[in-house]
């Protein structure tokens, strides 16, 4: 390791990187003048390969043999079974008729009481407040069991993901080798377009729960292990090496001095992990998930916007209320350890468990506490606006969006893409093996080169670079709103809290609710699939952006302030450069939560590798190519993520 | 101190408040299937005219049969998948689907026909009504390359856009363009609600589009699309998907059950053999639930109740 670094430092300054990328890319445009619409692997949208077909094949083989073959039997049946009774059990006490009564065990009335009281416990006041008045609201809405529907299904995947995922993250966190095993397998959970895995899901594990938890569980897992493995190497070498020298074993060192230090950070992984999750609600519903999510996709059979916005909101609603709790229940834990808890605390906590008992045992009796008392209709009147605004949007706004979309499509995406997709695909290959040497090294053009020859084998080499393109435009896009806003609100607490809701909202409100709308202002189009892409994929790079902007520390701020730099040069001298790592983390976040939105994309004018997932998904005779799709979306989603990451590591200056 | 009492008080308060008020026990108990009729698993897949048969089929097996319904929200391949793992007794409204016949059907034989619904599925090419207010000849294809330039989008690389729809329907538009020698590119929207916003912008704003569409389809009663008449459909046209030139064939929606399902026999696999209405019962139903914004169950009842003749020739004899 050292001896590299040195080795590094060593080697002689070679010529300016920025100008290698730049001469890359003119010899490319140059050829691509000379060469364009040869050799550039095209494939009709109706047009298979012999591997699509063999892919269909080999699919359909497996599900005929399901009923003999012994590993469903002894060891996804198992599984099934176990995760529908945690779901079911969940449902029973709190959405569905159970155990023999015609109403959940526990009424509205209760699941307030209990929220507001473990949220006033294990985090404050404030928190409490909020979880009441979301809970409330969500009934208020008139989807108090759809809610609660989903709320199960989200803490059952939430939970498992959770115990999975945290020990995985820990794991990957101190050991090199197994960070190398895993980062590809989470890669694959993330990036794998849903629509591929739900029929096959919903054969191995059947319709229902189980499912739904399933599918739920593999997008959503992967943010807890990557943030928490983050989280542990973030922990500066020379504390762990101090702890080491005084004589502290490995466990030692993990419990006392890893963990506690990396707490902020892995909790910013069980809150990604808990939006992952809600983000699931919609495309699970497709395999009959109870819950929210029916309510959204039934609303968009028939274009509607306001019941499809209330529903959206709901999920929302639930979002900041199990971010706000977790994430205050983690400062809570963190304070709590330093003084001794005040004497007045033990009789308040007691009571407040006797009222809210209370109010379980009254809701789980009475009529009025146990079903959500149906006289006001808020969630009418929302959905009633919600379909003037978007109507009003429409009509007014639409000529400029249209225009606008024109604009950026002739000028920045069909330049590009021609570039790409005209080129033949050996030039590209060439062109960009050698764009991660420069920029990335050795590693990163050795994965990229397989990563190409794999989407060549994929048959889909056209398709992919389409969804490259817009990928990479709306990439850029995402980064730019990334940095200033997560800048902005890393900076200054006060628009911190005035940002996030919105944030929030973005992350989990249903790109289905939003679609609509959407191909009313930018027509089907592929602007219309970046334009999700970013509102979806832009909050998380701003939330890692304004983490590692909050985690400089204040001393080195205040040092540069007091050296006279202005706020200009604090930002980019200091706070950005020190904050490199949240920078590459965001990057890649971000490319990887725009891969995720291609399917939805397919759906709204896209074209390429999303329609194929989603045709795959909805034909059985395109199921192989549906699957060939997905796996090219993974193979981008790779190459991208290893050239990002090895030139931010190129960048670092010092040791790391 | 003060806020233990109140809280005390106020506890009693409720408790003592919550004498008069009716108790959860109280409340009817959770139906059951009241006879032999047992559970009916029925798939609905997410369109609206599916959707509308399954109200009514559901809502006549549950008050008419006393069956307990149940309805699983799927995508089609994932439907008739659940044949077989027992979970889906039947397919209220199948369009085509040979890929999904010859697997279930033929192949692993857990999928029965069961004949038609009597509703009758169109596919083809559509255009707004102002555009052939405007252009009566443009609903021949043999005009279409004089329109093409109206068609044009930032999307369809300088050519006419021939806007392409929901996946789960096959289509034959980029071989028909091709083979046609139309001045087209076919661009994939990708769902079906892409589809109606374009149409409905189209109207709304005098925009030209032209897009692949079909019938019934609840959106038809709010916005009376034309379609465009492509060389005639004859047995056999469509056989190599390469060299398509012709219309697409009319289909015949039918119903698929479950093997299980069929063999059990019973009062609701009778319903769903006997089951049988037209595009115009469907649209009405399909109406009251997208437009009038019924519930399926209020829709379906609506209907019933005003259609009492055609529901009592599908109950089983008996």
């Amino acid at each position: 390791m050292t001896t590299l670094a040195t080795a590094r430092r060593l080697t002689p300054r070679r010529p300016d990187r920025r100008v290698l990328v730049a001469g890359i890319l003119a010899v490319w445009v140059l050829l691509w003048v000379v060469l364009r619409g040869r050799d550039t692997l095209v494939l009709a949208p109706a047009d298979l390969t012999g591997l699509h077909r063999f892919l269909t094949d080999a699919a359909d083989s497996i599900g005929a043999a399901r009923g003999g073959n012994p590993v469903f039997r002894y060891v996804l049946d198992p599984i099934r079974v176990g995760i529908d009774h945690v779901v079911t059990f969940l449902q029973g006490v709190l959405a569905q008729p159970a155990f023999g009564r015609p109403v959940p065990a526990i009424g509205w009335f209760g699941v307030v009481a209990l929220a507001g009281f473990s949220a006033a416990v294990f985090a404050n006041l404030r928190v409490a407040l909020l979880a009441v008045a979301g809970l409330v609201f969500l009934g208020l809405q008139g989807l108090w069991q759809e809610s609660m529907d989903t709320l199960a299904l989200t803490l059952a995947a939430v939970l498992l993901a959770l115990l999975l995922g945290i020990p995985l993250g820990i794991w990957a966190g101190l050991s090199d080798r197994f960070h190398r095993i895993v980062t590809p397998v989470l890669d694959l959970m993330q990036i794998m377009p849903t629509f591929v895995y739900l029929a096959p899901l919903a054969l191995f594990f059947l319709i229902g729960p189980a499912s739904a938890t399933i599918a739920t569980l593999v997008y959503a897992m992967p943010p807890a292990v990557r943030l928490t493995a983050h989280a542990i190497r973030g922990v500066p070498e020379t504390t762990v090496e101090a702890t080491a020298s005084l004589g502290a074993t490995r466990r030692q060192t993990l419990l006392k001095v890893q963990l506690p230090m990396a707490r902020r950070t892995i909790v910013l992984g069980i809150n990604q992990t808990m939006m992952a999750a809600l983000a699931m609600v919609t495309v699970a519903a497709l395999i009959d998930a109870p819950g929210l999510g029916k309510t959204v996709i039934k609303a968009l059979e028939t274009l509607d916007v306001g019941t499809a916005f209330n529903a959206g909101l709901a999920i929302v609603v639930l979002a900041i209320v199990l971010d706000r709790v977790t994430t205050a229940a983690s400062v809570r834990a963190a304070g709590a350890r330093r003084g001794p808890a005040g004497a007045w605390r033990r009789p308040l906590v007691l009571a407040g468990g006797l009222v809210t008992a209370g109010c379980v045992w009254l809701s789980a009796t009475y009529v009025w506490a146990s079903r959500f008392p149906s006289d006001v209709d808020l969630g009418g009147t929302l959905a009633r606006s919600a379909d003037t605004a978007t109507g009003w949007a429409q009509d007014h706004l639409s000529g400029v969006t249209t225009a606008f979309k024109d604009l950026v499509t002739t000028l920045l995406l069909n330049p590009f893409q021609s570039l790409l997709t005209e080129s033949p695909w050996w030039l590209v290959a060439l062109v960009v093996v050698a764009l991660a040497l420069v920029v990335g090294g050795v590693g990163a053009a050795v994965t990229s080169a397989g990563c190409l020859v794999l989407i060549v084998g994929s048959g889909l080499w056209g398709d992919s670079m389409t969804t490259l393109a817009a990928t990479l435009v709306a990439t850029v896009l995402v980064m730019a709103l990334g940095i200033t806003v997560g800048v902005w609100i890393g900076r200054s607490p006060r628009a911190d809290r005035l940002i996030r809701p919105v944030l929030d909202a973005a992350q989990t409100m249903p790109a289905f609710v939003y679609l609509v709308p959407f191909l009313a202002f930018f027509a089907a189009s592929r602007f219309t699939a970046i334009a999700a892409a970013v509102v979806f994929a832009a909050p998380v790079a701003i939330k890692i952006v304004a983490d590692g902007i909050r985690a400089v520390s204040p001393t080195t701020v205040e040092a540069a302030t007091a050296a006279g730099s202005s706020t200009w040069q604090v930002i980019t001298k200091v706070q950005l450069p020190m904050a490199r790592r949240a920078l590459a983390l965001a990057t890649n976040q971000g490319l990887i939560y725009v891969l995720a939105m291609v399917v939805v994309g397919g759906l709204v004018g896209a074209g390429a590798l999303g329609y194929d997932v989603v045709a795959g998904f909805s034909q059985g005779q395109l199921y192989g190519k549906g699957l060939a799709a997905g796996l090219a979306i993974v193979l981008l989603g790779v190459l991208l993520d290893r050239i990002t990451q090895a030139a931010a590591r190129r960048d670092e200056p010092g040791r790391r | 101190m003060r806020l233990r009492e109140m809280t005390i008080l106020a506890l009693t308060a409720v408790m003592l408040a919550g004498c008069g008020w009716q108790k959860v026990s109280d409340l009817p108990a959770v139906a059951g299937g009241a006879n032999d009729c047992g559970t009916v698993n029925l798939a609905v897949n997410p369109w609206v005219g599916y959707e509308a048969n399954a109200a009514v089929v559901g809502y006549v097996a549950e008050h008419d049969l006393g069956c307990t319904v149940v309805k699983k929200d799927l995508k089609e391949e994932v439907s008739w998948q659940g044949f077989g793992t027992g979970e889906v007794d039947a397919v209220l409204e199948n369009w085509g689907h040979d890929d999904l016949r010859k697997k279930y059907v033929q192949g692993q034989r857990t999928a029965v026909e069961l004949g038609p619904t009597g509703n009758i599925g169109v596919i083809g090419w559509w255009v707004p009504p102002w555009l052939v207010k405007q252009h009566p000849d443009i609903t021949d294809w043999r005009n279409l390359d004089r329109y093409a330039r109206l068609f044009r989008t930032s999307e369809s690389g300088g050519k006419g856009q021939l806007l392409d729809g929901d996946p789960a329907f096959v289509t034959n538009d980029g071989a028909l363009v091709k083979n046609l020698r139309l001045d087209y590119e076919v661009v994939y929207a990708g769902s079906e609600a892409a589809l109606i916003q374009a149409f409905r912008q189209a109207e709304s704003r005098r925009t030209p589009v032209i897009g692949y569409f079909y019938a019934p389809q609840w959106f038809l009663a709010e916005l009376p699309l034309a379609k465009v008449t492509l060389p005639p459909y004859r047995p056999g046209c469509d056989a190599d998907p390469e060299k398509v030139a012709c219309d697409y064939p009319e289909y015949t929606l039918d119903k698929i059950v479950s093997r299980r399902f069929a063999d059990a026999g019973g009062p609701a696999y009778e319903l769903i053999k006997n089951f049988r209405w037209t595009n115009e019962d469907q649209n009405l139903v399909a109406r009251y639930i997208a437009q009038d914004k019924l519930s399926p169950e209020a829709a379906a009842r609506k209907w019933v109740e005003a259609n009492r003749a055609k529901v009592e020739a599908w109950l089983p004899e008996g």
